[in-house]
């Protein structure tokens, strides 16, 4: 059976690895959603974050014997210390002016946290394995499926759904929405919205951090893999709704789709197409699909 | 008293005649420009190891040959773009006053360069980039292309494995110059020894996931998957194809790959793989001397881009002296007529069309086991005769060849 001259087969196997790869957009893109909802920040240190997260599994495995699953647990958290420390000793100063200045600000680190590690580790890559028990694939019948692959929707959707849960439905996410909404009210309130934004910050960063150890098994560890992957990841946010927490995650899965179609029909435009979309989608909702105009 | 002037006026006259020996080379000075990519993809197969092997051979000029001239190198990063390259080319022949640019890791930042350094009279040596465009419909009469192109890649290669019974292709092509290049030049290859191309998929440059292209080849059934892209983009693919269980079903040819991508990999992921490269570090105790030296100020071992640097810097800078001369048209004839003879290649000559020619040789990947000191990583299958590995100048489209 065929549609449009392509193999069923073909077309299930290809949607498939669309969506594997939109589970990194979504949860990349689902992190820069918090830090901008929450702080107002367009963080462009999010790819080197992404980059720094599969160096440090890297790291861990090389220098000190950490296994995969121990990097699985500590490295977020470590990026995510990184991204603190950020937060507190530049960003800060930052909240009161223009989104420019964070953007400028976070891109500046960005090329200079990857410009470390090409001077550091150089442009060809660090080997990374899959671990054992995730090694081999699963027949699907239409395809063989890496079970490595599988276990990273998994884990991406189980982190994207748990944050989606925490800032909408707990009362945690009440103050953080509030927070954001109207920090001097909610101070008021005896709420500590400094600590809050700055552990969202390093919430949002961790994410970035999850989403680059999953990276290293498939991609290696490589400088430049969160710059080939940040301006994707932005078109993502922007087609979701700045913001959106929902919204990118939806688009994130989406577009991954969408661009492993591309890739069966005309793949020279695959690098294109979210762009194309994204073009589309701000001339009819400027706010984005699932953003609200203010 | 008469002799004392008879002695003053002779030295009068030599130091002269000395002056005027020296003013042949302007400002007294050659300058080499290093022009490569300091910060993407390919640094770590040119780079900062591109002006190692630079200063290198400056340093052995010096101490060889005692030059009366003296010797600068400058730098600078081409981030692989067309624009960028041709504008710091420019700068640097207009203001700095550079004799040569050298390296140019990519076929857009070659061809650019080439072009003004045509316009402005001066000489671009090229390591890095690949294209066989270089000595063809684009070539001029001061360049040279030094270590490689995609014709002797695919020659090497793709021969090779059609011989061994790789007789159906598919190819993952990067979508820009040079991997249209390589694809083209390995499937005429392929064909003209038997062996027929299935189809090709083109894929975005630079590329992270390429398991959608890899299941397309896989789904073509051909034997051999041909990778005719670079770097992160080969690499990638290549650790892919294993997670995807279509290697060892099918096999993968990696047109261009570089020891720096097998050292990146490991030999577990690469075993048995063939390759062509100008160079390896471990062929015999002139390239073991060199590269050892190299080692040491680099902690990697050279790849054949900064080894073809080095003999094409060292050749360039013995003919300046030869010619006694930094005019481009002088050097370029002496750097012609004299045969290139250091570890690098034996006997190799400058042809009409810029390109040298040189020994190749066809490598396969040693297996984990086989490998038994860092980087050993290749056994030589074969060397490829100079006469053999390029292009013939009867197929050449370079004006310059008289036929």
């Amino acid at each position: 059976m065929e549609i449009f001259g392509v193999p069923v087969q073909a077309l299930m196997s290809q949607l498939m690895l669309g969506l594997v790869n939109g589970s990194f957009y979504a949860i990349l893109s689902l992190g820069l959603a918090v830090i901008f909802g929450m702080l107002n920040i367009i963080n462009f240190a999010h790819g080197a974050m992404y980059m720094a997260g599969a160096f440090l599994a890297w790291m861990g495995l090389t220098y000190w014997g950490i296994s995969y699953w121990w990097s699985l647990l500590l490295v977020p958290p470590a990026v995510g210390l990184v991204g603190i420390a950020i937060e507190r000793t530049m960003l800060r100063w930052l909240y009161q002016l223009d989104h420019l200045y964070g953007l400028l600000l976070t891109f500046g680190l960005a090329l200079m946290i990857e410009g470390l590690f090409l001077y550091l580790y150089g442009s060809s890559g660090l080997p990374y394995e899959v671990p054992d028990m995730l090694g081999g694939t699963i027949n699907l019948g239409f395809m063989f499926l890496p079970k490595y692959r599988a276990w990273v929707v998994g884990v991406s959707l189980l982190a994207c759904l748990g944050t989606w849960y925490v800032i909408e439905k707990t009362r945690l996410g009440a103050y953080l929405r509030a927070a954001t909404e109207n920090p001097r009210l909610t101070q008021a309130f005896g709420i500590n919205v400094p600590l809050m934004v700055m552990l969202t910050y390093g919430f949002g960063v961790a994410l970035a951090g999850l989403a680059g150890v999953l990276a290293a098994p498939i991609y290696q560890a490589d400088p430049q893999m969160g710059s080939k992957l940040i301006i994707v990841v932005f078109a993502v946010v922007v087609i979701g709704g700045m913001g959106s927490i929902m919204g990118s995650i939806l688009t994130g899965l989406g577009l991954g789709v969408i661009e492993g179609l591309t890739k069966v029909f005309y793949s020279e435009a695959s690098s294109t197409v979210v762009f194309v979309i994204m073009v589309c989608v701000l001339m009819v909702r400027p706010a984005g699909l699932f953003g609200r105009e203010k | 008293m008469k002799k004392t002037r008879i002695a003053l006026a002779v030295a009068t006259a030599l130091g002269l005649a000395a002056g005027l020996a020296q003013a042949q080379i302007s400002d007294n000075v050659v300058r080499i420009g290093v022009l490569t990519d300091m910060s993407g993809a390919y640094s770590d197969l040119a780079g900062t190891g591109s002006v190692v092997a630079t200063n290198l051979a400056v340093e052995d000029f010096k101490a060889q040959a005692k030059p009366s001239f003296a010797i600068e190198v400058v730098s600078a990063d081409h981030q692989n773009k067309g624009d960028i390259s041709s504008n710091k080319a420019r700068e640097w022949f207009d203001r700095d006053k550079v004799d040569v640019v050298t390296d140019l890791v990519t076929t857009s930042t070659a061809l650019a360069v080439m072009k003004v350094a045509k316009e402005k009279n001066r000489i671009a040596l090229i390591s890095g980039a690949a294209s066989t465009r270089i000595t063809n419909e684009d070539c001029n009469d001061v360049t040279v292309h030094w270590t490689y192109d995609t014709y002797a890649l695919a020659n090497g290669t793709a021969k090779a494995v059609v011989k061994q019974g790789g007789k159906s292709w598919f190819f993952l092509t990067a979508d820009y110059a040079f991997g249209h290049s390589l694809e083209k030049d390995s499937s005429e290859v392929v064909i003209a020894n038997g062996g027929k191309v299935l189809g090709a998929v083109r894929h975005p440059f630079p590329g992270t996931d390429f398991s959608s292209f890899l299941l397309k080849a896989q789904s073509s059934g051909a034997q051999v998957i041909g990778l005719a892209n670079a770097g992160t983009d080969t690499t990638n693919s290549i650790k892919q194809a294993a997670e995807f269980g279509i290697t060892p079903k099918q096999s993968l040819a990696g047109l261009l790959m570089f020891i720096t991508d097998i050292h990146s990999l490991g030999l577990k992921t690469t075993q048995s793989m063939y390759l062509t490269e100008a160079f390896y570090w471990d062929r015999n105790d002139e390239t073991r001397a060199w590269s050892k030296r190299f080692f040491d100020k680099q902690k990697k071992m050279p790849t054949m881009v900064q080894a073809g640097l080095y003999s094409a810097t060292m050749h360039y800078l013995k003919a300046v002296k030869a010619a006694n001369s930094d005019d481009p048209q002088k050097v370029m004839a002496a750097m012609k007529k004299t045969p290139v003879n250091d570890f690098f290649a034996k006997n190799g000559t400058i042809r009409e069309d810029g390109r040298l020619v040189h020994d190749m040789y066809l490598m396969q990947v040693k297996k984990p086991e086989e490998s038994k000191y860092p980087w050993d990583y290749y056994h030589i299958r074969q060397t490829i005769p100079a006469a053999e590995a390029f292009q013939p100048l009867s197929a050449s489209k370079c004006p310059l060849v008289k036929k």
